[in-house]
C-alpha cells in the first residue's frame, strides 16, 4: 500500500508534483498566468534532476502544443500546462493531438478569454475548447487536482482510448491557493500508471509511419472521427475503472459526478470546479434550517455523465445549473444546456433554470449561493416560475 | 495640443519603482506634447506584458491587443486611416517571441509605423522566466539549468530584414531616447526603437548600472555612416554581447542604427491608401447601368 504525506501546497505545485511522479519524458510549455508556477516548478525538478524529462521553453503556446504533438507521436509520454489565450492559441493544434490519438497530458488552469484583458478564473477557456476532442477532468480542489493528474495519465494511454486528457483546475482559487493535499509516494504513483507503450511511434524506426497525412476527397477523414468518438465514449468505462482503482490506492472515492445531500433533496445545484465549495457550504447551513437542499459536482467534463446526472437530478422539484462561462446566443452556459439534455428522456420534467456567475473572476460570494436556493424553493413552492438566464451578482451599473 | 499631464493619465502606474517603464512613458509622453499632434492625429497600440499597462496610463486613442498581436492589429489601424500616427509598445517576449514572426514581416512590408519594444530581457508581468532575449545560460524561474538557446538579436533581425529605420535606445537616457523617438516618428516606413529598459525585480544581471557601464551613443562614434547597412549589420553582430562580458571589452552602442530616407512603404503601394477609407466616395451599388451595356 503507498505511503501518504500531508502537504500544505498550492493546486499547481501538486499538480507539478503529481507530473513528475508520472514520469513524463517531455516537457514543451510557455509561461501564462495563473499556470506558469506548474511548469516553473517542474523546471526545477530538471534542474535538480528530480526528473529525467526533456523540458522545453518555447515562443509560444502553438509552438508549445506543437512540440508536445511531436514528441508524442515520436512515442513519449508527454505533458504540459496553460491558461486561458494560452490554451486558445493552441486551438487548431488541440485538434491535432485528439484526432492524432496522442495521449498528452495538460493541465489547464482556468483564466477568462479577452476582451477585455481579465486574468482571473472562470471557465471560458477550456468551454471554448469543449469540442476540440480531449477528455476533460474538472478539479474542486488542489487533492482533486493532484489526484485528477495522475488518473489522466492512465486514461490518456488506455488502449481502448488514446486520446489527450485535459485536467482543469480554478485559476488562483485553486492554483495559487495553499490547501491541504494528501500524496503518495513515488513508488506507487509509478506503479499505478505504469509504461506507456505507444503505437505507431515514429521512434519505431523499424515500422515507418507519417502522421496526420491528407485524408479528404474520400479518403478516411469521416472514419477517422468516427472512431475519435468511439474512443471518446469509451473513456467513460475507462475513467470509472481507472477512477475505482485509483479510489483503492488513493481512500479517496472517485466518480465523474459527486453529489452531496442528494438523498432526499427536492432542489439541487449543479456546478463544476471549485465553487462546489461554497455551494455545499451554503447547502449545509439551510439543511439546518430545514431545507432539502442538495449539489451536484460534475468532475468529468468530456465524456459528459448524462446517465449519472439523469439519475442523481431524477424527481428534483428545480434545479439551478451554475456556468462560469458563457455561451453567447444559446439559451445558457454550457453546463446547463449540458444538464437540460442530460434530462430530456426523463419522464417527469424537472424544471431547470440557467446562471452566469464569476466571470472574469467576479467574486463568488456565499449570499449568491443562498440566492440560488432561494430561487429554487420558490419554483419548487409554485410561487415563481424558472426565470430565464440569470447575471448572478451582476452590477447593473459597473 | 496636449501636455504631458493630459498624456499621462492621473493613474498611479503599477510599474514597480525603479521600472524602466516609467522614464520610457516620459520620454514619450514628452515627445508626443512637443509634437503638437491632437489626441485625434495618432493611436497607440498595446501588446501583452508590463509595457502593456501602459495601456491604462495614457490617455490616447488606443487598443490592447492580446500576447504578440500588437503589429497586425496596428497594421489594420494603420490601413484604414493613413492619416493616422501609429505608435506601436510590445515587449521582449511579446514582439520578439510569441509575435516574432509579426516583427519580422512588418520590417519586409515596411508599413508607416513606430514600433518601440521594451526590451527588459525578462518575462516581467509572469514574474521572471526567461525571454527571447535573455542572454544564452542565464538562470531564471523557467530556465534554472541556464538558458539553452542564443537570444534575438532585434536589431540584427530588422536590418537584415531590410528595415528602413533602427534605432536602440536605453531607458536610463531619457533625453537620447526622446531623440530617437522623434526621429522615429518623423521617420516614413516601419520605425523599430528597441529599447533596452531593465526590469528591476526580475532581472538581476542586466540592470541599469549594467548597462550605464557599458553604453556608448553612436552619434560620438567617430565616422559611422547610419545610412550604410552593411555597417549597420556588422556592428549590431559584432556588438550583441553575452553577459558574461566585462565592462571593458562589452560596449553596447545606443542610437540609430541605420536609417533610409525616402524609402517604399506599403502605404505607397497601395494607392486607394492616400486618404482614409471614410473620404472614399461609395462605391456605385447600382450596376443596372453597366449591365445594359452589354446586353
Amino acid at each position: 500500500m503507498p505511503t501518504h504525506t500531508t502537504l500544505a501546497a498550492t493546486g499547481n505545485s501538486v499538480v507539478a508534483e503529481a507530473m513528475r511522479q508520472c514520469k513524463p519524458n517531455v516537457m514543451a510549455a510557455y509561461p501564462i498566468t495563473p499556470q506558469t508556477t506548474i511548469v516553473e516548478e517542474f523546471a526545477g525538478f530538471v534542474a535538480k534532476g528530480k526528473t529525467d524529462c526533456e523540458y522545453v521553453t518555447v515562443e509560444s503556446e502553438h509552438s508549445a502544443m506543437s512540440a508536445c504533438i511531436g514528441a508524442s507521436a515520436a512515442g513519449a509520454r508527454v505533458m504540459t500546462a496553460t491558461s486561458s489565450q494560452g490554451l486558445a492559441l493552441m486551438w487548431e493544434e488541440l485538434h491535432i493531438a485528439s484526432g492524432m490519438r496522442l495521449p498528452i497530458i495538460m493541465a489547464n488552469a482556468n483564466r477568462a478569454l479577452s476582451a477585455p484583458i481579465n486574468i482571473h478564473c472562470d471557465h471560458s477557456d477550456i468551454m471554448g475548447a469543449r469540442d476540440t476532442g480531449w477528455v476533460t477532468l474538472f478539479a474542486e480542489t488542489a487533492q482533486e487536482a493532484y489526484d485528477n493528474t495522475i488518473m489522466a495519465t492512465r486514461i490518456a494511454e488506455h488502449p481502448d482510448v488514446m486520446l489527450p486528457v485535459m485536467s482543469c483546475l480554478d485559476g488562483f482559487i485553486t492554483t495559487h491557493s495553499i490547501d491541504r493535499v494528501s500524496v503518495m509516494d513515488d513508488e506507487s504513483v509509478a506503479g499505478f500508471v505504469g509504461e506507456y507503450e505507444p503505437r505507431n511511434a515514429l521512434l519505431d524506426t523499424g515500422t515507418p509511419v507519417t502522421h496526420g497525412a491528407f485524408a479528404g476527397l474520400g479518403g478516411p477523414y469521416f472514419e477517422f472521427k468516427k472512431q475519435q468518438r468511439e474512443a471518446i465514449e469509451n473513456a467513460r468505462a475507462v475513467v470509472s475503472a481507472v477512477g475505482a482503482e485509483y479510489s483503492a490506492l488513493s481512500g479517496r472515492p472517485f466518480g465523474a459526478i459527486e453529489t452531496w445531500g442528494m438523498d432526499d433533496a427536492e432542489v439541487a445545484l449543479v456546478v463544476i470546479g471549485s465553487t462546489a465549495g461554497n455551494a455545499r457550504a451554503v447547502a449545509r447551513h439551510l439543511r439546518a434550517d430545514g431545507m432539502k437542499v442538495g449539489v451536484v459536482k460534475v468532475r468529468v467534463w468530456r465524456p459528459f455523465p448524462y446517465a449519472e446526472l439523469a439519475a442523481a437530478l431524477k424527481g428534483m422539484k428545480a434545479v439551478a445549473v451554475l456556468d462560469r462561462a458563457e455561451s453567447f446566443g444559446a439559451e445558457g452556459g454550457p453546463l446547463y444546456l449540458e444538464v437540460r439534455s442530460a434530462l430530456y428522456d426523463l419522464e417527469m420534467r424537472v424544471p431547470v433554470v440557467g446562471y452566469i456567475y464569476g466571470l472574469g473572476g467576479s467574486d463568488v460570494k456565499l449570499e449568491l449561493m443562498e440566492r440560488v436556493f432561494s430561487d429554487l424553493a420558490d419554483i419548487a413552492a409554485g410561487t415563481a416560475a424558472p426565470a430565464g438566464l440569470v447575471y448572478l451578482g451582476a452590477r447593473e451599473e459597473a | 495640443m496636449p501636455e504631458v499631464a493630459e498624456i499621462q493619465r492621473a493613474l498611479a502606474p503599477t510599474w514597480c519603482p525603479g521600472c524602466g517603464n516609467f522614464n520610457m512613458q516620459k520620454a514619450l509622453s514628452e515627445v508626443l506634447a512637443e509634437s503638437g499632434m491632437g489626441f485625434e492625429e495618432y493611436v497607440m497600440v498595446w501588446g501583452i506584458g508590463c509595457h502593456g499597462n501602459g495601456a491604462d496610463f495614457y490617455r490616447s486613442q488606443g487598443f490592447h491587443g492580446l500576447h504578440g498581436r500588437a503589429l497586425p492589429l496596428a497594421t489594420g489601424i494603420a490601413l484604414t486611416n493613413p492619416d493616422l500616427k501609429v505608435i506601436v509598445e510590445m515587449g521582449d517576449g511579446d514582439g520578439y517571441g510569441i509575435g516574432g514572426n509579426h516583427f519580422i514581416h512588418s520590417v519586409r512590408r515596411n508599413i508607416d509605423m513606430v514600433a518601440i519594444f521594451h526590451n527588459n530581457q525578462i518575462y516581467g508581468l509572469t514574474t521572471g522566466q526567461a525571454s527571447p532575449t535573455s542572454d544564452q545560460f542565464m538562470r531564471t524561474p523557467s530556465t534554472p539549468g541556464g538558458v539553452v538557446e542564443e537570444p534575438v538579436n532585434p536589431v540584427g533581425v530588422a536590418v537584415a530584414q531590410g528595415a528602413t529605420f533602427v534605432a536602440r535606445g536605453f531607458a536610463g537616457d531619457v533625453e537620447h531616447l526622446k531623440d530617437l523617438y522623434r526621429q522615429a516618428i518623423a521617420h516614413k516606413g516601419f520605425a523599430v526603437v528597441d529599447v533596452y529598459q531593465p526590469c528591476v525585480t526580475w532581472n538581476k544581471i542586466n540592470t541599469f548600472k549594467w548597462f550605464r557601464d557599458r553604453v556608448y551613443k553612436l552619434e560620438e562614434l567617430e565616422g559611422y555612416d547610419p545610412t550604410d547597412r552593411t555597417a549597420a549589420f556588422e556592428l549590431s553582430m559584432s556588438t550583441f554581447h553575452e553577459l558574461t562580458c566585462a565592462p571593458d571589452e562589452c560596449k553596447i552602442p545606443i542610437g540609430v542604427f541605420y536609417r533610409e530616407e525616402d524609402s517604399f512603404t506599403y502605404q505607397d503601394g497601395l494607392p486607394q491608401l492616400d486618404r482614409p477609407m471614410w473620404k472614399h466616395a461609395e462605391a456605385p451599388r447600382d450596376i443596372g447601368a453597366i449591365l445594359e451595356k452589354f446586353e
